[in-house]
């Protein structure tokens, strides 16, 4: 049951051009629905059933989303598509980009067919020159086949899709801080309510999707939304892409059902290098709190399994952690990210992430102090839920996560200036 | 509830509001303090401080006051545990980067942050590790930054963007790299740009000139009525003993909202010049002397009794207070003479016989953003009276058609037609308008209607006027000194009438309207009401020299239409008698006798602003020296001069006989009937000179107000001309160029500006440099030097 | 009324610079030139060596018709804009922590001591620069860094060696 959907043309020679997308399939689903004139409602409808949520990080529903827009309102609406791939340890989407940008850009339009948006962009992450390419030439295709541009298939629908390249900033993955990118701005979130749906991008209604939800619709409405839904588990529909990555033998990209064991995934990837053992995992992207090894071999990999061990599936990046690691340097590291990519907007990030950095980094390098711990999780509180958006969080998270399972990590780095790992 | 209405909950106390507002608003309404750094009324919600959390109840999170909607039932603690802890928190954030040096801070006693950290900090930082420091960028003449105190609530950023209208100010790099600033090293332009001196919670923004003169526990405010402009801006001064220190805007929703301009704010600096008279003085063969005031009012006394009362003129600044103006017509029409005007930067009166009444803004001044269509005709509003042109710009963002008609193209701030024409075919271009909109005029302005062609432009602008809802043709202070300003009043109430717009004069000075209601024009009695018998207007008191003049707030050279013909007609009476709070070269030139008078802040008096609202203000700090107020000054002269109704106690008496004789409201504009041929006084042959007056050289105060002098809106002596009018004289490659005028000569440094038309020089008045040269709009050679 | 002769609009910029300028100002909304700025600022700072000046950002915002101040903002925002010289070959290195645990540190350290610099330095012949970046979208490969618009991945000090060997 792997491979499905997003990646079900993988192994085709050179399945990002658009004949071969064809040969399996693809853009019947758009041809099927502009000929019928497939209600949009009934889209919906069906994106609703198969328990699709979104892939980008927070697993909103993505059929609900699309309801929140006025179809029949008059003016432009947007769908926009985030390719940003911020979150360390997510490299998905750029497969998706570079192996099977035909898919979503189906997706994209049916999308827009769904919602009454007759224009999209996708936002890629400014780094992803060769997957930018290879969606301008997929662009260029479909646009030749009629997919794109107007009046598609004699259906009278018109739909114009372009991609925006960003240009190093994890905060434009946010969906309002890409909004405001693409409108030639800094990527600053914007506060809400409004949302997009009523206000987003040049201020019209707009859906953001993230890539692998939007290259997830075609199949959706071939198979119907009970089939996908009925590859995941409950609260969990379809398959999904993990991207998993660490200290393991075989490191990639799986499509697989979810609700899939987390050990099945290990060995999927090869399992632990060099045969160490398993000390921890990241489990959806870095802003997921850590959960120790142990604890992750007994989880199935959906939101609910993963929720319940106190962390989150996010982006469904995994990133796995042998017992060589100090978990005082990673967070040193991964504080570090945070702090250098706030925003600056709103006063806890900007302030509070480069407190704990330099608290987290003066641990790590042995001038740590016994209040210091306690004051980690009380900075990090006051971070949290404080913020125009979820940056702030996800900055918290980890902290909070780290200290909560390997507090004597951190513990013995303050009293003995030095780590725990490999001090015998 | 109602449909209108939804009750909430504030810390138990139930309060109605409109669904949708924002919770701060109905806290503030209701008196409850929520803290907040980044919110301000006057400017977007950009909710990023975070001070104002507060908690609402079935609601995980805090939320912030500014950013969330009301909603019926909802009910909220403004000082619960959670909402303290969150307040808090972010308190103790924003410090830590802070500089807690406010015993050195110019905001101290006054800043926004130490208030709220008394309240919600910790006395002692957890923060251990060092602190952030900015680099500052000078950025200009008015403002001082201290950029390491600065909290990023990004109220200055917004300011420029929303209100001032051009974007000067960022916030460049991310995250806890943010800097607010210019990014590189530049000067802020903007004629408003003061206003973030105000808008910044902390002392990252305070005024230069103000710059450690003084900690704000030692002023005391008092309120005041800005001096320059026909907005009557509401001001607080802060005073140290008897010195103005700084100017702040006082707010008030139907003039200038939050705001002041800068020439309102940095003016006071012209009270302390070096230059102020200081005491009366009396020229004795030639050279000037200190005497008594006794002495020289009573020489002053002596010198006007010997002459008739025809031979005696009066003229008199539009800046200077309703009772001043009041009192100095009374006197003159006591002595038996007419011959007063205020009305010193025009010089076409042609109207005045045409019966045109008195001249006005014609609307109320917040009514100018509520306008759907504007055409304004030779005026630069944003800078003339810099609030005015907020109000259109408002008006402009708020989907009006703006279209300018001017003789040179002005640097906008919204979106507006601009139409540059010559000097001479301005009239022409107007009466076009006129002809489009179906005008028939009467008098001289139905001839130029009548041989008017309607172009294209002309009838864009008319259909816009005509189909635009509310709508307004705005004479501005260019159009008032051009030489055929008869005509264009003429023409813009034909088009005004036929278009159904409302017709609108700038008045250019503070108390130009205060002026015609005190009879200080030679064809209005006091009241504004028709004089039985006219006198002399202005230019004629030049034209045809009196042998005694008396002169109130006014520079020879600098305050008139044609500079050099009034330093000549004074030069050549017998006796000039000057109350004046300075000495100039000029004036000393032309005066007999200086008597010395508070201005501005020193004065008790009322303005009357162009919407016709009277203010008065009271005098709030001691005249310089033996200086006195003006109407003190008058008053003593009637009494020695024995005319009658000199018996004031106050100048609230004075004002109060004024007002008994005004009506409460001013008519419409109107356009007059000229009647006779239209007798055009410029006529485009040769090379002709367009003249402005800079916005920092409209009156003797701001003309010594130092800060201000060093702005890019200061003055510009030079002679503009395009390139390719440069090119045909000859001119190129010279720096400098001989500019004659009715036999009048200046030196003049030569600029070349590709957007004036061509046939045009522009040299703008009210400059020494350019002082010795005549009027603002006329015929000019240029020259090499 | 300004002095100065504003710079010709149309004259800014080479042929080809311009455009593909336009290129993108036309996936926008007429009305929203501005969007095309991320895209100008990379444009002319390739066309530049790999760097920004102020007037090249000047350039962009008369272009694009925008305040200077909000182009400053942009190229400050975002790590991608240089607004120093850099390298002909600009060496990015992902030290996040998939990369990290994957031994990024080896390859940093081999970097700078084959080209004598640390991150944020440009080699004296002016040939290569080193910066460090923070997660790429490429952890499957870690570790890995990015030079011009290439990926590099799964890298070894020998096999750092031989890419910077290919290079021009
Ligand atoms: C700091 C931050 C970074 C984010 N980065 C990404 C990203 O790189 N890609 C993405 O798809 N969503 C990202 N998101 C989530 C988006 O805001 C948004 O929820 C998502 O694009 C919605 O699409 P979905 O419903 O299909 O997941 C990020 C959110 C935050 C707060
Ligand atoms: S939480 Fe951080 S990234 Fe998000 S808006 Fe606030 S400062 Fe910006
Ligand atoms: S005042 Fe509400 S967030 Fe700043």
């Amino acid at each position: 049951m792997a491979n499905e959907v997003c990646l079900r043309t993988l192994d085709l020679e050179r399945p990002w051009l658009l004949e071969q997308y064809q040969s399996r399939g693809g853009y019947e689903m758009l041809k099927k629905v502009l000929t019928e004139k497939t209600p949009p409602d009934q889209i919906i409808e069906e994106v609703k059933k198969s328990g699709l949520r979104g892939r980008g990080g927070a697993g909103f529903p993505t059929g609900l989303k699309w309801s929140f827009i006025t179809r029949n309102a008059p003016g432009q609406k947007y769908v926009v598509c985030n390719s940003d791939e911020g979150e360390p340890g997510t490299f998905k989407d750029r497969d998706i980009l570079r192996y099977n940008p035909h898919q979503l850009i189906e997706g994209m339009v049916l999308a827009g067919y769904a919602i009454g948006a007759t224009r999209g962009y996708n936002y890629i992450r400014g780094e992803f020159w060769e997957p930018y390419e290879r969606f301008e030439q997929a662009l260029e295709e479909a646009r030749e086949a009629g997919y794109l541009g107007e009046n598609l298939l004699g259906s009278g629908f018109d739909f114009e899709l372009h991609a925006h390249l960003g240009a190093g900033a994890y905060i434009c993955g946010e969906e309002t801080a890409l909004l405001e990118s693409i409108e030639g701005k800094k990527g600053q979130p914007r506060y809400k309510p409004p949302f997009p749906a009523h206000f987003g991008l040049y201020g019209c209604p707009t859906i953001i999707n993230n890539t692998e939800s939007l290259a997830s619709i075609p199949m959706i409405l071939e198979k119907g939304g009970e089939w996908f839904s009925d590859i995941g588990v409950k609260n969990s529909g379809g398959s999904k892409l993990f991207s998993i990555s660490g200290n393991i033998n075989n490191p990639g990209v799986f499509e697989i059902p979810m609700g899939t064991p987390f050990s099945q995934l290990l060995e999927m990837a090869g399992g632990m290098k060099d045969g160490r053992q398993i000390k921890a995992v990241i489990p959806g992207g870095s802003s997921a709190p850590v959960i120790p090894g142990d604890q992750m071999m007994e989880l199935t990999m959906d939101y609910d399994a993963i929720a319940g061990a106190g962390s989150m599936l996010g982006s469904g990046a995994v990133v796995v952690l042998d017992d060589t690691n100090c978990m005082v340097k990673v967070l040193d590291r991964m504080s570090y990210f945070y702090h250098e990519e706030s925003c600056g907007q709103c006063t806890p990030c900007r302030e509070g992430t480069g407190w704990l950095y330099r608290v987290v980094h003066r641990i790590e390098t042995g001038q740590g102090r016994q209040e210091d711990l306690d004051l980690l999780d009380d900075v990090a509180g006051k971070i949290s839920g404080k913020t125009i958006c979820a940056l702030g969080d996800a900055a918290a998270m980890p902290v909070q996560g780290m200290l909560r399972h390997f507090r004597d990590e951190f513990q013995y780095h303050i009293d003995h200036k030095r780590c725990m790992v490999g001090a015998g | 509830m109602t449909d209108s209405t939804v009750t909430i909950e504030v810390d138990g106390r139930e309060l109605q509001a409109k669904p949708g507002t924002m919770l701060i608003e109905v806290t503030d309404a209701a008196g409850i303090t929520v803290p907040r750094f980044c919110y301000h009324k006057k400017l977007s919600i950009s909710a990023n401080c975070r001070m104002c959390l507060v908690e609402v109840e079935k609601v995980p999170k805090p939320l912030p006051a500014c950013a969330t909607p009301v909603t019926d039932g909802m009910k909220v603690f403004t000082r619960s545990p959670r909402a303290l802890a969150a307040q808090k928190g972010t308190m103790e954030f924003l410090l830590i980067n802070h500089p807690l040096d406010c015993p050195i801070c110019d905001q101290g006693g006054e800043c926004e942050l130490q208030d709220v950290a008394m309240g919600y900090g910790s006395d002692v930082s957890r923060y251990a590790e060092g602190k952030r420091v900015v680099a500052d960028k000078n950025i200009g003449p008015l403002i001082a930054t201290d950029m390491t105190r600065c909290i990023h609530c990004t109220r200055c950023v917004r300011f420029g963007q929303e209100i001032a209208g051009i974007r000067e100010m960022g916030a460049t790099g991310r995250g806890e790299h943010m800097t607010i600033g210019t990014y590189i090293e530049r000067s802020i332009d903007s004629e408003l740009s003061g206003n973030i001196i105000d808008l910044c919670p902390v002392g990252a923004l305070t005024s230069k000139p103000f710059r450690f003169s003084a900690r704000a526990w030692e002023l005391t405010q008092v309120e005041g009525i800005a001096p320059h402009d026909s907005v009557g801006s509401n001001i607080n001064l802060h005073l140290r003993g008897n010195k103005v220190m700084r100017v702040h805007p006082r707010d008030n929703e139907s003039l200038n909202e939050s705001w002041i301009s800068d020439r309102d704010r940095y003016s006071y600096e012209g009270l302390y010049a070096d230059d102020r008279l200081t005491a009366p003085m009396i020229k004795k063969d030639g050279e000037w002397q200190e005497t008594s005031w006794e002495m020289a009012l009573e020489m002053a006394a002596a010198g006007l009794r010997e002459i008739e009362a025809d031979q005696i003129g009066a003229l008199v600044s539009p800046s200077s207070t309703l009772e001043e103006l009041y009192l100095a017509q009374k006197l003159m029409r006591g002595l038996g003479s007419n011959h007063i005007d205020s009305r010193l930067r025009q010089g076409d009166f042609r109207q005045d016989d045409a019966g045109s009444g008195i001249s006005w803004l014609g609307m109320k001044v917040a009514d100018l953003e509520t306008l759907n269509s504007v055409l304004v005709v030779g005026g630069n509003l944003r800078k003339e009276q810099p609030i005015l042109g907020h109000r259109l710009r408002k008006a402009a963002l708020a989907g009006a058609g703006v279209n300018f008609l001017n003789p040179c193209s002005i640097e906008l701030n919204y979106s507006a037609k601009q139409k540059v024409v010559g000097p001479a075919e301005i009239v022409d271009a107007l009466a076009a308008v006129a002809k489009a909109s179906g005008a028939k005029g009467e008098g001289a302005t139905a001839e130029l209607i009548q041989s008017a062609s309607a172009d294209d432009d002309a009838k864009a602008v008319a259909e816009a006027l005509k189909k635009g809802g509310k709508a307004a043709v705005i004479l501005g202070a260019m159009a008032q000194s051009h030489p055929d300003y008869a005509l264009l009043v003429g023409l813009a109430s034909a088009a005004a009438e036929a278009t159904g717009a409302i017709l609108s004069i700038v008045p250019v000075a503070s108390n130009s309207v205060g002026a015609q209601l005190a009879g200080a024009v030679p064809t209005l009695e006091a009241g504004g009401k028709a004089a039985a018998n006219s006198g002399l207007d202005m230019m004629k008191l030049l034209k045809m020299p009196r042998k005694g003049y008396l002169l109130m707030g006014v520079e020879p050279g600098l305050d008139f239409w044609d500079g050099a013909l009034s330093v000549n007609a004074l030069q050549s009476a017998d006796t000039v008698v000057a109350l004046t709070a300075y000495r100039s070269p000029q004036l000393e030139s032309c005066a007999d006798i200086l008597l010395p008078m508070g201005v501005f802040a020193e004065t008790a008096g009322t303005y009357v602003n162009g919407e016709g609202g009277w203010q008065s203000s009271r005098g709030v700090v001691k005249p310089q020296g033996q200086a006195r107020p003006g109407w003190k000054i008058l008053r003593v002269l009637g009494n020695l001069l024995d005319v009658e109704g000199f018996e004031y106690i106050d100048a609230d008496q004075v004002k109060e006989e004024l007002r008994a004789l005004c009506n409460d409201d001013l008519p419409p504009n109107q356009g007059g009937n000229l009647s006779g041929k239209p007798a055009r006084q410029l006529i485009g042959e040769g090379l002709l000179r367009g003249g402005d007056t800079p916005l920092y050289s409209i009156d003797p105060l701001v003309r010594r107000a130092a800060a201000l002098q060093q702005t890019l809106d200061a003055g510009n002596p030079a002679v503009r001309l395009h390139p390719a009018e440069a090119e045909k004289l000859g001119l190129n490659g010279s720096d400098l160029a001989l500019v004659k005028q009715n036999g009048y000569q200046a030196n003049l440094p030569l600029q070349l500006d590709e957007s004036l038309p061509e046939g045009c020089a522009w040299i703008s008045t009210g400059l020494a440099e350019t002082a010795s040269l005549g009027q603002p709009f006329g015929e000019v050679t240029v020259e090499k030097a | 009324m300004s002095t100065t002769v504003a710079k010709d609009v149309n004259e800014l910029f080479n042929p080809e610079v311009r455009s593909e300028i336009d290129r993108w100002i036309a996936k926008y909304p007429p009305e929203w030139k501005q969007s095309a700025v991320m895209a100008a600022l990379r444009i002319v700072q390739d066309d530049n060596g790999g760097w920004l000046t102020t007037e090249l950002m000047n350039d962009v915002a008369a272009y694009l018709d925008m305040p200077a101040i909000a182009v400053y903002e942009v190229a400050t925002f975002y790590s991608m804009y240089e607004l120093k010289p850099v390298g002909k070959h600009k060496i990015c290195v992902c030290t996040n922590v998939s990369c990290m645990i994957s031994k990024a540190d080896n390859i940093v350290e081999h970097l700078e001591k084959r080209l004598g610099i640390s991150f944020g330095e440009v080699t004296e012949d002016g040939r290569y620069s080193l910066k460090e970046v923070e997660c790429l979208g490429a952890c499957g490969g870690a570790p890995m860094m990015q030079i011009g618009q290439q990926y590099y991945e799964n890298l070894t000090p020998e096999i750092v060696d031989a890419i910077l060997e290919g290079l021009e």
